[in-house]
């Protein structure tokens, strides 16, 4: 039986992780095809403006990816180490695009991002370019196998449970590469990559802009983040909304609390614009609501309906009491795998075994199960609707700043007035964050949405964890904070330092009371 | 079923080729961070040794990515149970690895001394931790892991974490670091000169000695060790799980397989024959060839643990019935079909392209160009 401290901790842990890790992959998504974009330009131009300007956001470059790389480690090891059943469980599925990853996307960018770095003087100008490409390419090809792999979680395909071998195995590659949810969510989310990067640019642009330092790099990085940064910010949302009509149908539990639908109504449905959801009461205070709204965006009509949190837990209790059979058939096979009776009764219950899994939770002996403790499951069933559905709102109302924000920069642009309008070049710096936070808001609704399941409908989280000691757990969380803490501080500043040196500097100069130093040629020596 | 026997096999194999690829590329890179404040006594001497790699470790690294992507596709229950059994060696190989890329992307960029010494340092423990890390969990494959399974497969350790710093697994922990050693030794001879050329050819010839007499000690010793055999149980290609068969523990029963096959004694000849000529062409000068001696020692090396624990993988001492073998632990005939198309097509493209990044890098490294250069570490 799992210690439910365990899977708080592990849970907690893997949040952590989990954002943390994804505060540098945007960056690195969108930045890595800014950097070709740019390149392109010096190719075709030869003007060696470009070439600096390559350069030294490949300097920012490579100190994010650093980070994004060390984090990412960790995101492998831990299905292993912490969600131990998870793994074996679903491994057969899961584990294949994770390796696929390394192989044929993970591989290609670092090695490549070595030659782009060390390759300037060894490589003809097509040939580093090319390198620069592979570089964007390989880390959007890693991104879409662990969209993948992240989507076979939400919206399970081309997956069947063999009793043989007592774990979910697969039956269809293609299902699994080619669902909807894995391709609507690639999209949304490299493309949310394409914006960070662009806000990114184009804040520390205006900021030399209004120093008026290394004007000409910052005039000509800023016209290309905001139209780069524009187009994608237009696609991010248009996606995002294909993404919410792919998941509606795939999890209706997340949509019911991302909109905190409580009851189930008659369509035409109100949206909520604001209200302040009760989990306990399974209502909401002070909500303000827009007519008609919901079914049109849900269902893209108004004659669509969604069900509630009232008719989803029905739902759940009913699949609940038929996901008994199948718990019990399983622990048959388990000692007779060959057992005429039991494999027949698990077959004919084999599609609920998810929920009588999440019985097993209160009622570890599922066939003595009380009305109680099914009742008690089915409540469970419903994610907790308030963080759904305010990172929800978070990431929406971020994500139409922006647009905002890019509009008016390119209108700026295009008349040659944004260095005039100093207000917005302030803007353009302290939009930096937005972002970021509207990346970690889209996490947090995709996978705060999906609980109580590691997978949705067919593994309940709380038995995905590994069997630890809170004793380990604790250990681990604080060795991570304090690591990540370390990190994070370092690489803030080394960013700061970078921008605030500009691209006139280079960054590996040889420590001063270095005693070869006197030695070398004058000049080495970093101010 | 004789396809997905064949599979398993495969997978076994490639498995092998993973562990041999981490082992020799990221192992070269970890020799070079454990030994450059050796090679290294200034600071542009160590910017000499850390460019030598820089363009390659980052690249090198993802062997190490994709073999726990391998470990995790190919056989899944053994990627959950050692990953979650050995929880606190696991962490220690992890809080060590993640500080590797900061270490190369941030220690030359500020000029203070006691920055850069403190990221050496970061640098040591990342290259040496790892390697006696791997070495160790190979060791303790031997002795067997206390782990055991419930009815739906969660499993569950029941050891410590110093029982896993035995004195077998310790020995198999100093032997992957001292081949580390060597590798980095020799891979520093390959680009650079003079007085780091001179350390890097001492430390190559020490860590070639250690190997040898430490690959040694480990064969006598493993001779006299209680061995797993499967005595019963669902055949190979027949899908099932750990808690079909039974296995017995029989002295020397790990020098079966070699007794059963004599040819198989080539493999830790190999291993011995890439050490001593290894040695010799690191005395000699002669780098480039000692460094593909070196990656024929891991093959040895790692094809003996490997010949001899086959067909297990992880054996159970607590319950050895439940052992993990390359028949119960692997993923589906399906998931093996498609990961070997996806290998076949990738594992070349791989390797040619990491070739042409070290043909494209090739040559020396100087201090002054080191220096002189923006883009270096």
């Amino acid at each position: 039986m799992h210690d439910l401290h365990v899977v708080d901790l592990s849970r907690l842990q893997f949040a952590l992780t989990a954002l943390y890790h994804y505060l540098f992959v945007p960056l690195t998504l969108g930045l890595s095809f800014l950097l070709a974009a740019m390149e392109t330009v010096y190719v075709t131009t030869g003007k060696p403006i470009y070439k600096k300007i390559v350069q030294f956001w490949g300097k920012l470059f490579l100190i994010n990816f650093a980070l994004g790389v060390a984090t990412g480690l960790t995101m492998e090891f831990e299905f292993g180490t912490n969600w131990s059943f998870y793994s074996s469980f679903v491994g057969d599925i899961f584990g294949a695009p994770l390796a696929i990853e390394g192989l044929m996307a993970f591989f290609m960018e670092s090695t490549f991002v070595g030659l782009m770095a060390f390759g300037w003087d060894r490589l003809k100008p097509g040939q580093h370019l090319a390198v620069t490409y592979l570089v964007a390419l390989g880390s959007n090809l890693s991104a879409l196998w662990i969209l993948i792999a992240n989507s076979f979680m939400q919206a399970p395909g081309g997956a069947h449970f063999n009793p043989a071998t007592m774990r979910m195995e697969l039956t269809s590659l293609s299902d699994l590469i080619f669902s909807h949810d894995a391709q609507a969510k690639f999209v949304h989310t490299s493309i949310a990559g394409y914006v960070t990067a662009a806000v990114f640019v184009a804040g520390v642009s205006a900021w030399y802009l209004l120093k008026n330092r290394h004007t000409d790099l910052a005039r000509r990085s800023f016209r290309m983040a905001v139209l780069f940064g524009a187009l994608a910010t237009v696609g991010v949302i248009t996606l995002g909304d294909a993404l919410g009509f792919v998941g509606a149908q795939a999890q209706p539990t997340k949509l019911a609390a991302m909109e905190g639908l409580w009851k189930t109504e008659p369509a035409p449905m109100p949206f909520n614009l604001v209200a302040f959801p009760s989990q306990q009461e399974q209502a909401n205070h002070g909500a303000i609501q827009v007519p008609y709204v919901l079914s049109l965006l849900v269902t893209h009509s108004l004659t669509g309906s969604v069900p509630g949190v009232d008719q989803l837990e029905q739902q759940a209790a009913t699949r609940i009491r038929d996901g008994i059979p199948a718990v019990t058939a399983l622990q048959t096979l388990s000692a007779k795998p060959n057992d005429a009776d039991a494999l027949a009764q698990f077959d004919a219950h084999e599609k609920d075994l998810g929920y009588g899994f999440l019985l097993q939770r209160y009622a570890p002996d599922v066939a003595t199960a009380t009305d109680a403790q099914v009742a008690e499951a089915a409540r469970d069933a419903i994610p907790q609707v308030a963080p759904v559905f305010w990172s929800f709102r978070v990431m929406v109302v971020l994500g139409l700043a922006m647009l905002a924000y890019f509009v008016l920069a390119v209108i700026y642009t295009m008349r040659n007035r944004v260095e005039r309008k100093r207000w917005f070049l302030r803007l353009a710096v302290w939009m930096i964050p937005v972002p970021f936070l509207a990346n970690e808001a889209g996490w947090l609704v995709a996978e705060l949405g999906r609980q109580p399941w590691t997978v949705y409908g067919v593994l309940p989280t709380w038995m995905s964890a590994s069997t630890h000691s809170v004793g380990y757990m604790v250990f681990s969380l604080v060795g991570f904070v304090t690591l990540y803490t370390v990190f994070i501080a370092v690489e803030m500043y080394l960013m700061v330092r970078t921008i605030r040196r500009g691209p006139d500097e280079g960054h590996g100069a040889t420590s001063p009371d270095d005693s070869r130093q006197a030695a070398l040629p004058a000049g080495y020596a970093e101010g | 079923m004789e396809m997905y026997a064949a599979l398993q096999g495969i997978w076994w194999l490639l498995l092998g080729v993973l562990l041999i690829g981490l082992a020799t590329m990221v192992g070269m890179d970890m020799g070079v961070g454990t030994i450059l404040r050796y090679v290294g006594r200034n600071d542009a001497e160590r910017r000499v040794a850390l460019n030598i790699i820089g363009p390659h470790w980052d690249g090198n690294q993802v062997w190490f990515i994709l073999g726990g992507g391998a470990v995790f596709a190919a056989f899944p229950l053994i990627y959950a149970t050692a990953f979650s059994g050995f929880y606190v060696v696991m962490l220690l190989l992890l809080w060590s690895m993640i500080l590797r890329p900061l270490g190369f992307e941030y220690r030359s960029k500020l000029p203070s001394t006691s920055w850069r010494n403190a990221w050496d340092w970061a640098l040591f423990v990342s290259g040496l931790v790892p390697m006696v890390v791997f070495g160790a969990a190979f060791g303790n494959l031997f002795h067997g892991v206390p782990f055991h399974f419930s009815w739906n497969l969660t499993s569950t350790y029941t050891g410590s974490f110093l029982g896993l710093l035995n004195p077998f697994a310790i020995l198999c922990g100093l032997l992957s670091a001292a081949l580390s050693v060597y590798m980095g030794a020799v891979t520093v001879m390959n680009g650079a000169t003079d007085a780091i050329y001179e350390r890097a050819r001492m430390l190559a010839r020490i860590g070639a000695v250690l190997a040898i007499v430490l690959f040694a000690v480990g064969g006598f010793w493993v001779h006299g060790m209680d061995g797993y055999v499967r005595v019963a149980g669902p055949d190979a290609g027949v899908p099932q799980t750990p808690l079909q068969q039974h296995v017995a523990l029989t002295s020397g029963a790990w020098l079966a397989n070699f007794h059963t096959h004599p040819l198989l004694w080539a493999v830790p000849a190999l291993g011995f024959a890439g050490m001593l000529l290894g040695l010799l062409a690191a005395g000699a000068r002669r780098s480039h060839l000692a460094w593909w001696l070196g990656a024929l020692a891991w093959v040895g090396v790692i094809g003996t643990a490997g010949a001899a624990l086959f067909p297990f993988l992880l054996p159970s001492s607590s319950d050895p019935a439940q052992s993990l073998t390359v028949w119960n632990a692997s993923s589906s005939q399906h998931t093996l079909l498609w990961m070997t198309g996806f290998a076949a097509v990738f594992v070349p493209l791989v390797l040619w392209y990491t070739s042409w990044a070290f043909y494209v890098m090739r040559g020396k490294v100087h201090a002054a160009d080191v220096v002189a250069d923006e883009h270096a570490y």
